[in-house]
């Protein structure tokens, strides 16, 4: 087989408090080729940026981590901290959720885009503005030579977004974590920056790990998608297969909750995420599945390939779906 | 900045505080063409005059002109002043920063320092201090600066502790900025502004510590005119010579109320959450 540019193994997390550890993450395994796109998609808090973080290896000091996470065939959480700042910026890059905060407001946006320049290519300060204007130009913003000096205050939240993009991408990495970076925006805008993602995807032969809640975007532009619910994968396929016969519940309220056709009422999942501290035992999804049975509360399903090789699933009525 | 620059000015009280120290500065700069007399200069015909055409702020009990040592008084006080913030600011700033940015262990061996510190009455370390090593203007701006970082150091922790939390830190780091880029780089300069006050107050307590050593005598030795030195002889001749003990002190409490004036104006100026009350 040929060697995967990322592969997460066995990726657990875990906060230890006073009175006992918390998993928030829990075994967790993925591959991204070369130039993949994957979607990761799930509620809020069920552990979607914290995996992305770990990839990072810029988790919270207090959090916990075991497992492998191989990149371009090293362990990255074997990586010393020197090793891991040539890496980061360079080799992975990552985008965050919210544009308005992600930019040092002391500084223009010019600095801080050539500062990635200067860190990881070594140009001189000359060279960095240059191939800044440029960046600039890639991700669209208009009159670039200008915009170089602004501060991100006088930015919009998309085109700081935007020149967060350019930040990320200005070494060429070959791994692009974007954390739910469409949340923040405006429908419109979200819609543009999915097509500038799109398209420095293909034009730099990057792979793209998109995090987001969002499963229309999904649908879209990913070519597999990884569902995860409370800490755990539940359902990984290719993207057509999954909205074609999705094999797990949770998978099968997302779809339902999307706004579909004119005036069809839309179908809530009902319920909440249960709290990481009090999980249910067996399926973790049982409390809000309407196809619970007996068997569900004895012992969680592993994640089993349901329909083909290809597409996996952590239910064990995946097949009757 | 014009919004902080416009803050400031509509402060009737800062803009005087700021043309007080304006003030003080001309004076200090230009004192050899200002002051009338040499302020060594001994004349034993003029001995505790009273302020006169001639010695408009009276002689001392060497027939020194007053007015001409206080002009040079200024120029110390505000070395002292300026150099030993400059000191404690330094030591304060890379104490927080590590202290703040770092935590656990680091945190808790200079927060506990600055605690030891803070404990020791300052006023008595130096006194201490000055009595073995000998007074001179150097060693004065020194121990000051090396007793008065504490609370810098407590301000710039706690800057730091926030800041870091704060998303543009993450997204820093996941570009490849080391440790020290990180704290120098895109946390300092955040957490500048609070700094920048407390040191424009600092001035002011420095050249109150200045002053109190020169009064009794371990800080700047005569002949070398300082406020303090002059307040001393005053003490000496209080009976027969107001003017030495009420001129040295005038100077003395409007020099540390511009600063106190500047650095509060400041403050109002450069914080936005006071921007939202109308004036």
């Amino acid at each position: 087989m040929i060697q995967s540019l990322l592969s997460v193994e066995d990726l657990s997390i875990s906060f230890a408090s006073e009175i006992k550890s918390l998993n928030t993450v829990n075994e967790v395994s993925f591959k991204a080729a070369d130039q993949d796109f994957l979607g990761i998609v799930g509620e809020s808090g069920c552990g979607k940026t914290l995996t992305a973080l770990a990839i990072m290896k810029l988790l919270p000091s207090n959090a916990i981590s075991s497992g492998r996470i191989l990149f371009e065939g090293k362990d990255i959480l074997a990586y010393k901290d020197k090793d891991l700042q040539k890496i980061r910026g360079s080799k992975i890059s990552m985008i965050f959720q919210e544009p308005m905060t992600s930019l040092n407001p002391v500084f223009t946006v010019g600095n801080q885009i050539a500062e990635v320049l200067i860190t990881h290519q070594s140009m001189s300060a000359k060279e960095a503005i240059n191939k800044t204007i440029e960046l600039l130009k890639v991700v669209q913003i208009p009159s670039p030579e200008l915009r170089v000096n602004d501060y991100p205050h006088q930015m919009s939240g998309g085109m700081r977004q935007r020149v967060m993009i350019a930040m990320a991408v200005a070494c060429k990495p070959s791994l692009l974590i974007a954390d739910e970076p469409t949340t923040a925006l405006d429908v419109t805008i979200q819609a543009q920056i999915l097509e500038l993602l799109g398209s420095l995807q293909e034009r730099n032969r990057m792979s793209l790990l998109f995090i987001t809640h969002d499963l229309g975007i999904v649908a879209e532009y990913a070519s597999r998608v990884m569902v995860m619910y409370a800490g755990r994968i539940v359902e990984k396929s290719p993207v057509q297969d999954m909205f074609i016969n999705p094999r797990h519940p949770y998978t099968i309220g997302l779809l339902e909750s999307l706004p579909g056709k004119k005036g069809a009422k839309l179908k809530p999942i009902p319920g909440q995420v249960p709290n990481t501290e009090s999980l249910p035992s067996g399926c973790k999804f049982r409390t809000r599945c309407r196809y619970v049975i007996e068997e569900c509360h004895l012992k969680e399903p592993s994640l089993k390939p349901a329909g083909n090789s290809e597409h996996l699933s952590r239910c064990i009525r995946a097949m009757e779906l | 900045m014009n919004i902080f620059w416009k803050r400031f000015k509509q402060n009737r009280l800062a803009t005087a505080g700021g043309v007080m120290v304006l003030l003080l500065f001309i004076v200090a700069a230009f004192a050899p063409l200002i002051s009338p007399f040499d302020p060594n200069e001994i004349d034993r015909n003029s001995i505790l005059e009273p302020p006169s055409e001639v010695h408009i702020l009276g002689t001392d009990d060497l027939g020194r002109d007053v007015f001409s040592r206080m002009i040079f008084g200024s120029w110390i006080s505000l070395a002292v002043g300026f150099v030993a913030v400059g000191i404690a600011t330094f030591i304060g700033i890379i104490f927080g920063a590590l202290s703040g940015y770092y935590g656990g262990w680091t945190d808790r061996i200079i927060m506990r320092f600055v605690d030891i510190m803070l404990s020791i009455p300052t006023l008595f370390l130096i006194l201490a201090v000055i009595a073995f090593i000998g007074p001179s203007i150097w060693n004065i701006m020194i121990i000051i600066g090396l007793t008065s970082w504490m609370g810098v150091a407590r301000l710039v922790r706690a800057e730091f502790l926030s800041l870091k939390e704060r998303e543009f830190i993450l997204a820093a780091k996941a570009m490849g900025a080391g440790d020290m880029r990180i704290i120098f780089s895109h946390i300092m300069p955040n957490s500048m502004s609070p700094v920048f006050i407390s040191a424009v107050l600092g001035v002011a307590a420095a050249i109150l510590l200045e002053s109190a050593l020169s009064f009794l005598g371990l800080g700047i030795q005569p002949p070398t005119p300082s406020w303090g030195n002059i307040l001393t002889l005053g003490k000496d001749n209080i009976e027969i010579a107001w003017w030495l003990s009420v001129f040295p002190g005038l100077a003395i409490l409007f020099t540390v109320l511009a600063y106190n004036l500047v650095g509060e104006g400041l403050r109002d100026a450069l914080d936005p959450r006071l921007w939202q009350r109308g004036r």
